[in-house]
């Protein structure tokens, strides 16, 4: 197997597609104007409205994985998924761990 | 004294079926480029969770509520996604090897950028004159380096698709250029990622 593939090669490992982009671009619009609005109209408040807007986030950080990065898309062996769920599991202790701490130390004054 | 010999026997369980896939130059510089941009996403979590534990901490400065302007980062969302999208037609028109689409929709996503960066400036010079610079308190402090940090990212994003603008237009689309320009485009979507969680956990629930 040669190193380096041809342009044709290369290309056809390329996961982007049209309609996975326009699915993408659309849906982030849709999800960044519903937490604008809510947030502008206060249709939820309090701890509601923040839990909306994180899991809006969320839901177009997903997205935004799928169709514009390929997440998961990849042939095997998925190294670059198994990369990711690595840094998902970092990510997580150093917020939730970090979080945790100050607040506890916040409150014991 | 006997000689040394060394006994090599193929592993009877290798999995030779499926040829792996990150022997190629292109899929190695994917990988590592993404593994790269999972770092990044380390350093941004740091800076989030940094920015979560001393957003409320205004030294008897002004909160978030008094600063931040709804509309222009929503607008900033909005260019953001634009210059990213863009940047992704521009990927779709090297899969069909049209040099000049490339340079037209990367010069698209380009000037996206450009008037990003443009804003993100805008409303860090007026914080700055009102007087409330990161020294002001520890939200301040934190809301600079993480919004900052982005906005180097995004900064240094613009030289290198200004680099690449010219390479395409140069040297046509080619192997390398592809593998740059795939590379690239990963790095464009990533940076419009980390500004969906500014947008909301930063703009949003700061006026909240």
């Amino acid at each position: 197997m040669s190193d380096d593939l041809s342009l044709k090669e290369i290309q056809k490992e390329w996961h982007g597609t049209m309609k996975a982009y326009v699915i993408g671009f659309v849906v982030s619009i849709l999800l960044t104007a519903a937490s604008f609005f809510l947030v502008i109209t206060r249709v939820l408040s309090g701890r509601a409205l923040v839990f909306t807007i994180i899991g809006l986030a969320l839901v177009q950080a997903i997205v935004q994985l799928l169709f514009f990065l390929h997440v998961g898309q990849e042939a095997k062996p998925r190294w670059e998924t198994v990369v990711f769920y690595f840094m998902v599991m970092v990510l997580l202790i150093i917020a939730i761990g970090s979080l945790w701490i100050m607040i506890d130390l916040n409150a014991h004054d | 004294m006997k000689p040394l010999i060394v006994h090599h026997t193929p592993d009877p369980y290798a999995d030779t079926h499926s040829p792996d896939t990150h022997q190629d130059t292109f899929s190695k510089t994917v990988l590592g480029f993404w593994m790269y941009l999972m770092t990044d996403c380390i350093l941004f979590a740091a800076l989030f969770t940094t920015y979560a534990v001393l957003h409320n901490n205004t030294f008897g400065g002004p909160s978030s509520r008094e600063l931040f302007s709804l509309s222009t980062s929503f607008t900033e969302t909005m260019i953001l996604l634009f210059s990213s999208v863009t940047c992704g037609l521009g990927m779709l028109s090297a899969l069909r090897n049209d040099k000049n689409r490339v340079v037209a929709w990367f010069s698209v996503a380009f000037l996206l950028g450009a008037s990003f960066v443009a804003i993100e400036l805008n409303e860090f010079t007026h914080l700055v004159h009102e007087g409330n610079s990161w020294r002001r308190s520890a939200f301040l402090s934190s809301f600079f380096t993480l919004v900052g940090t982005h906005g180097l990212h995004v900064s240094i994003g613009l030289l290198w698709m200004f680099v690449m603008m010219i390479q395409v237009y140069l040297l046509g689309v080619t192997a390398i250029t592809f593998r740059r320009l795939a590379v690239f485009s990963m790095f464009w979507h990533f940076l419009d990622l980390v500004w969906i969680f500014i947008f909301t956990f930063v703009y949003l629930m700061g006026v909240i």
